[in-house]
């Protein structure tokens, strides 16, 4: 793990880069990389996030900025400015189950291909999947997420970057930060090793790559 | 009594001590407001938490500490918190008791259809289909009728959410209970006849001899 400055951390980001972002309702969003990404002026993104957040909240700045080509999300409902830009044909937006976004990133991070669920049976959410029966009951294949960069928002970081999250500030982040290349993190508190207790941590250390360095 | 109180205020009478319950956005957050005092229920937001209270004091919201819309919300002694795979985990797998959530249309069936409107209102599934696909029993908060138009339908022309029907449809108007792909109108809200409820319900709805009112 290294700590880096919040320009560094961005710099590592290519244009065209597949990002995991944390956050629901960008509660648990980490704002300042959001920001910075704006100010560097990324470009051709692809964001895969539970929902953009609001117009200039959260992912929602990537989002009115005009950095991405592509979202996989469970919901846009709170962000009109991507519906506008999805029916304008400058945003393609990939619509899955909540239930079934967080399990596709959970296997890429575990290690599994994918998983078996009932959700989506029957809808337009079963369009081009395969269906498998297992002891008699149907399930749709939902296949494993991986991205470039996980970009997670923690409540405290220690120093050598065990991670912990609070409420519901936690949602996607544990689970973004299994399912990518390179793991940033920025957090509301860096302390000592020590101050989280071994029981306390919901990420271990040497899954993150950077911590961002406080403001 | 506006339409709204009448669906919250039926639908709190089936919750019962000790439930798991996940309520939507709209009609189905107003239920927590008529809760009996005798009925302690969890509520669950499937943004990660159990135990879900109140709108904080003024000056008290925590913006690490929100419903399923963005919300401030409190959290009740007892009430716990986890990551969005627990969190569906609860919802798929079974564990909530109850799921309330709005309808756009419901046909004769049962299925429910509330995601999508095609070309005019694209919101996405959010956690409606994994609700209504894994919850033990589900509920419906809907106005009877949208612009007039019947809202419990033969079939349902906007896409489906699950392929699993719903239990139960509360509205202003009536409740009809869902079972074995047939749609019972059980009750009917004060001073609203059988009749009324049949001129205003696309679907077939088997009508047993006696009716009786919503007790609200």
């Amino acid at each position: 793990m290294k700590t880096v400055s919040l320009h560094d951390a961005v710099a590592l980001i290519p244009d065209g880069a597949t990002l995991m972002v944390g956050g629901f309702c960008a509660v648990g969003t980490p704002e300042r990389l959001m920001d910075e990404l704006v100010r560097q002026g990324k470009r051709n993104l692809t964001v895969i996030t539970n929902d953009p957040g609001l117009p200039g909240v959260g992912v929602g700045k990537l989002v009115t900025a005009g950095l991405l080509r592509k979202v996989i999300v469970s919901h846009i409902g709170m962000n009109p400015e991507t519906q506008q830009q999805m029916l304008a044909g400058k945003l393609e937006v990939e619509l899955v189950p909540q239930g079934t976004l967080i399990e596709r990133i959970r296997s890429g991070g575990f290690g599994l291909g994918g998983i078996l669920t009932p959700t989506g049976l029957g809808t337009l959410a079963e369009k081009d999947k395969r269906k498998i029966e297992v002891n008699g009951k149907e399930y749709l294949l939902e296949t494993a997420l991986r991205a470039d960069f996980a970009l997670v928002h923690a409540f405290v970081a220690d120093y050598i970057g065990n991670l912990t999250y609070v409420l519901t500030a936690r949602n996607f982040n544990p689970v973004i930060a299994m399912a990518a290349d390179t793991v940033i993190v920025t957090a509301d508190h860096v302390v000592p090793v020590g101050v989280i207790a071994p029981d306390q941590v919901a990420t271990p250390a040497p899954i993150v790559d950077y911590i961002v360095a406080c403001a | 009594m506006d339409a709204q109180t009448i669906i919250a205020r039926r639908i709190a009478q089936e919750l019962r001590s000790g439930m798991l319950v996940n309520l939507g956005i709209g009609i189905p957050t107003l239920v927590a407001n008529y809760v009996p005092a005798d009925v302690h229920v969890f509520f669950q937001s499937e943004n990660g938490l159990i135990g879900t209270g109140p709108v904080p004091e003024p000056g008290m919201a925590l913006p690490l500490l929100t419903d399923a819309g963005g919300r401030p919300v409190t959290a009740l002694p007892g009430a716990s918190a986890f990551d969005s795979a627990l969190s569906f985990g609860l919802i798929r797998g079974g564990h909530i008791d109850m799921a309330i959530l709005g309808g756009l249309q419901v046909d004769e069936r049962g299925l429910l259809a509330n995601w999508l409107i095609p070309g005019k209102m694209v919101p996405g599934m959010g956690g409606a289909m994994d609700l209504v696909t894994g919850a033990k029993r589900v509920v419906i908060a809907m106005q009877h009728t949208a612009k007039g138009k019947p809202k419990i339908v033969r079939e349902c022309a906007l896409p489906l959410t699950s392929a699993r029907p719903v239990d139960l449809v509360v509205t202003e108007l009536a409740v009809i209970a869902f079972s074995n792909g047939r749609a019972t109108l059980i009750e009917t809200a004060p001073g609203v006849s059988v009749k009324d409820v049949l001129a205003q319900t696309e679907a077939k709805l088997a009508v047993p001899d006696q009716v009786p009112t919503m007790n609200l």
